[in-house]
């Protein structure tokens, strides 16, 4: 009835993660949608929200959304704004860049950010 | 002449102004400074404030929104670095406590003594308590500065009932917060109404009538002549003039105020008769180096004004004086508009009608506490008016005051529905015309500028009360890119017009070819991607999308309410709606919804749309718990969406003996007609079997209402912060018709309606509003109702449902987890605490950065 959109070629990749030391692996490639984000949970409990964007380039920051506390910025809508990527909590609707952690709707917040790579 | 300067001023050889007192009029004072330019960082002057509060200058006009969550410090009235910025000396906590004018000194309570060249007194006013016995006991309070705030709220931990004495415009704030802080609230006014000096005996009747409807108690023409305490010296309750006792907890005195002039009076300063620092037009005290501005003062009209306008004005007079400018203040409009307790109350002018053959023009609604009353000259000039209950025109009227109006008054005053009602718009307004009256700033001063902070900055206007904010929106250019967002140039009518005639079915195929070009390629917004997802997904069957909101590229574009086909609480957990046509549901599956919440763990609450919402889901829990509702017969309710919503029914005629038409079985045809249906935003519909209207549809976006011949279409209700009662679109309809003209009006409101625009604000937008659309869905003026029609008809026959299609699907519900790396962890930060024999989110977890949690190694895989 439906048909879904796939590459052609199967992306056999891996999303890592690193903590400061190793890389962690944490999920395929292919669980990830352009414009959307996941949720990854760290050896030592912390939460990582990832995402991809059109252009197929990966961004870690920290899950929690510092105005409300909840543990949700994965579950954000992901966009651009003069070139640069950012996600919008789903809660109250602050944008986050994606490579800085710096929120565009506040100067004084940030969240932390983590190296992320497809390998 | 000389100035004598203490040896550490960094200022030495400029003149000392003295400012005594740090509140609204005090902090406009400084402004005006240093507007001027006579700041110690301009090198001009020393400038040193003494503040008797322990905290600098904030917004008492706004007081009672503390109990509403604002903190002290939201209130705040200067910028945090303007006392810095400007070099200004404030002291706050530490009062003036003498003036020695010989010496021109003023010694604070700390015992430092400065000596001035210019002393400004804006010392303020104080509440007058009445001398009535027992005014002293424990749990009497004044209402006036955040600390007699705080140590009400702390007091009314302890008490049940509160009583407040004086029915002005303070005594109703003081009531409304004593009312917030859940004790059963009295009003006692020794006038015969409430805000006697605002309002007439009309306006005074229907401010009563919606102030009791709220619950609080009003007992008008009655005094207090004692307040009784109990041994221990604490509040038990007050004996009125009228004979009669009242238990109270605890007492308000609000009964007005009175100039702080006390200081003035030591020093030798002329005082009024009755009060206030006598001042002259450029608010001099009898002593030449010494001004007395706002409460404080006696005006040269001799009043006192307790407004905090007319002190403004008088700040900004003084401190223009003592730059060397001309400038005067002779007297003030006392003009008000205020919302006290939700309700509008504003006079203007004349509004007790004393001018000489003035004539009334008097509307009143006691059903719904409107009353509106203008007074007219006998050449029909505008001298005053008092509106209560709505008081929208205000800001359009208060500057017409004075002048002939542009139509027949009657036609102002007439609810908007009933008759033909005239919007006067400020574009008839004079340039004179003033539309601030905190700050008189006139419309040729606004018309100035081209945006709103612009106009604030340079004029102040709408900075101070905010009631003339719409009509400086209305003034102002509106901005010439009507564009959806940074993305797209379009608007989101003109975007649904290019899906639909191109049939576009990506997003990223829309951006790439009509976005901005700065856009194009790129990830899109958060505005533009739900909105074109929405267009998408309301015109899928006829452009050939899939109308399944997670398919592909759709999953990308949704909210996350959405993307989990469920509502996103506060805690990161999701609530659950179910689908109950009309409202009607037999008790199998009442059991089921109870089972589901018992077997999850879930709160349930009853919507205020005839469902049951279910609490607390975690995202891992939402397939497992739609299994069990897919499999007992239900379907999701959209709740998440924007969308319709539910269709409410009263009972209607097959049980009720005033029903005449089944209104249940119409509100479950509508509801599963139009179900999943995407819209603008949502829609809310009900029926109601008859004219007594129970199930409250003239409220609602499309409200239907039996008559003995059919029924009636409304449209264009709304509930929620701006209320609004439905018009009637049609009469007297057979169900077929019913339906044709439901199916053309929703179709015409998707096509045309901004984003998260309400059918409400689109008819009261749209060019020639509920007409137009009569035009356009009755009687077919654009030629447009068989496509409308066909529209709906290609929805109703690709509805499928959102959640039995992802239950039965293995690849969508992989979504499904919390964690992508650990599937089966449930999330650590969704945890509840016990209420009421239920759950609610325990959010002491979310305070912290850091969550203590189990770690990845100790979860199950």
């Amino acid at each position: 009835m439906t048909t879904r959109t796939m590459d052609t070629v199967q992306d056999t990749r891996t999303i890592q993660l690193s903590d400061g030391a190793d890389w962690l692996t944490v999920c395929d490639r292919a669980l990830l949608t352009p414009g959307r984000g996941v949720a990854a949970l760290l050896p030592d409990g912390r939460q990582v929200a990832l995402f991809v964007d059109r252009a197929g380039r990966t961004y870690a920051i920290d899950n929690r959304d510092p105005f409300t506390g909840a543990y949700v910025l994965s579950r954000g809508l992901v966009g651009s704004a003069a070139g640069r990527p950012f996600v919008a909590s789903p809660l109250l609707k602050q944008r986050f860049d994606l490579e800085t952690g710096a929120c565009l709707d506040d100067d004084e917040v940030t969240v932390p950010v983590f190296a992320v790579r497809a390998h | 002449m000389p100035v004598p300067t203490p040896p550490t001023a960094p200022t030495a050889g400029v003149p000392t102004i003295v400012v005594v007192g740090h509140g609204m009029v005090g902090q406009r004072f400084l402004e005006a400074l240093a507007d001027r330019g006579l700041t110690a960082a301009a090198g001009t002057a020393r400038v040193v404030v003494l503040c008797e509060e322990p905290r600098p200058a904030y917004d008492r006009v706004r007081l009672t929104s503390y109990f509403s969550g604002r903190t002290p410090e939201e209130l705040a009235l200067a910028e945090p670095d303007f006392m810095a910025r400007h070099g200004i000396e404030l002291r706050v906590g530490d009062p003036a406590e003498s003036v020695d004018r010989q010496a021109r000194t003023v010694t604070a309570r700390s015992g430092e003594t400065f000596s001035y060249d210019t002393l400004v007194l804006a010392t303020g006013s104080y509440p007058f308590v009445p001398p009535v016995p027992g005014k002293d006991a424990e749990g009497c309070f004044v209402y006036r500065t955040v600390e007699d705030l705080l140590a009400i709220e702390e007091y009314a931990k302890g008490a049940t009932t509160g009583a407040v004495v004086g029915g002005g415009l303070l005594g109703l704030e003081a009531a409304g917060a004593l009312k917030g802080l859940g004790l059963a609230t009295h009003v006692v006014e020794f006038a015969p109404r409430l805000m006697p000096v605002q309002v007439d005996e009309g306006g005074g009747a229907a401010l009563l009538r919606t102030i009791e409807d709220m619950g609080l108690s009003v007992h008008t023409g009655v005094g207090t002549q004692e307040i009784t305490a109990d041994d221990d010296g604490r509040v038990t309750g007050m004996s009125l003039s009228d004979g009669s006792s009242l238990a109270t907890d605890l007492v308000v005195f609000s009964a007005g105020v009175r100039p702080r002039d006390q200081l003035a009076r030591d020093c030798g300063l002329a005082v009024g008769p009755r009060g206030g620092i006598v001042v002259d037009e450029q608010c001099r005290t009898s002593d030449g180096d010494v001004f007395a501005i706002g409460e404080c003062a006696l005006a040269s009209d001799g009043r006192v004004y307790g407004l905090v306008a007319p002190g403004y004005e008088m700040a900004q007079v003084a401190a223009g004086v003592i730059a060397g400018q001309a400038g005067a203040f002779t007297g003030a409009d006392l003009s008000t508009k205020l919302k006290l307790l939700g309700v509008d109350v504003a006079s203007f002018g004349d509004a007790h009608g004393a001018a000489e053959g003035c004539l009334d023009v008097v509307y009143a609604d006691s059903r719904s506490g409107v009353y509106k009353k203008l007074v007219i000259g006998r050449d029909g000039t505008l001298l005053g008016g008092v509106l209560v209950g709505d008081a929208d025109q205000y800001g359009t009227l208060r500057p017409m005051t004075g002048r002939v109006l542009p139509v027949a008054p009657e036609q102002l005053v007439l609810p908007a529905g009933a008759g033909a009602p005239v919007a006067l718009g400020p574009s008839s307004l004079p340039d004179e015309a003033v539309i601030c009256s905190c700050h008189n700033v006139s419309k040729g001063a606004i018309c100035e500028h081209t945006t709103l902070p612009e106009v604030k900055k340079c004029t102040k206007a709408g900075t101070g009360c905010g009631s003339c904010l719409k009509v400086i929106g209305q003034l102002l250019p509106q901005p010439e890119d009507q564009g959806l967002c940074g993305c797209f140039a379009y608007t989101r009518t003109e975007l649904y017009e290019i899906v639909r005639t191109l049939g576009v079915t990506t997003y990223a195929g829309l951006l790439d070819s009509h976005g901005r070009d700065t856009a194009r390629g790129g990830d899109g917004c958060e505005v533009c991607k739900p909105t074109v997802g929405s267009i998408i997904a309301s015109l899928a069957p006829t452009v050939g999308a899939s109308g399944y909101v997670l398919d592909g590229e759709q999953a990308a574009l949704q909210d996350t309410n959405d993307h989990f086909l469920a509502n996103l609480q506060r805690n990161g957990s999701y609530s659950i709606v179910p689908r109950i046509p009309g409202g009607e549901i037999t008790p199998e599956k009442l059991i089921v919804i109870g089972e589901v919440a018992r077997d999850f763990g879930l709160y349930t609450k009853i919507t205020g749309g005839q469902r049951i919402d279910l609490f607390g889901a975690r995202v891992d829990q939402l397939p497992l718990i739609w299994t069990r509702l897919v499999d007992a017969g239900f379907e999701s309710g959209h709740a998440y969406g924007k969308s319709l919503r539910t269709v409410k029914s009263c009972v209607g005629s097959t049980w009720c003996r005033y029903g005449v038409q089944d209104s249940v079985k119409m509100a479950i045809d509508l509801e599963l007609r139009y179900r999943g249906l995407r819209s603008p935003h949502k829609l809310k519909s009900a029926v109601s079997g008859c004219a007594r209207e129970c199930a409250e549809a003239r409220g609602k976006d499309f409200g239907i209402i039996a008559t003995a011949q059919g029924w009636n279409l409304y449209v264009g209700g709304n509930g929620g912060a701006t209320p609004r009662h439905a018009d009637l679109l049609a009469q007297d309809l057979s169900d077929a018709e019913l339906v044709r003209l439901v199916d053309r009006f929703l179709m015409f409101y998707i096509r045309t309606a901004d984003r998260l625009e309400r059918t409400s604000t689109w008819l009261d937008r749209i060019e020639g509003g509920l007409e137009h659309v009569r035009d356009v869905v009755v009687h077919d003026s654009l030629g447009l109702c068989d496509e409308l029609e066909r529209l709906m008809a290609d929805h109703v026959a690709g509805y499928r449902d959102e959640w039995a299609e992802t239950v039965n699907d293995p690849e969508r519900l992989r979504r499904f987890v919390t964690f992508v790396n650990a599937p089966d962890a449930p999330d650590p930060s969704v945890k509840f605490v016990p209420e009421r024999d239920q759950v609610k989110p325990d959010l002491d977890i979310l305070a912290g950065p850091v969550l203590a949690v189990r770690t990845l190694e100790g979860t199950p895989s």
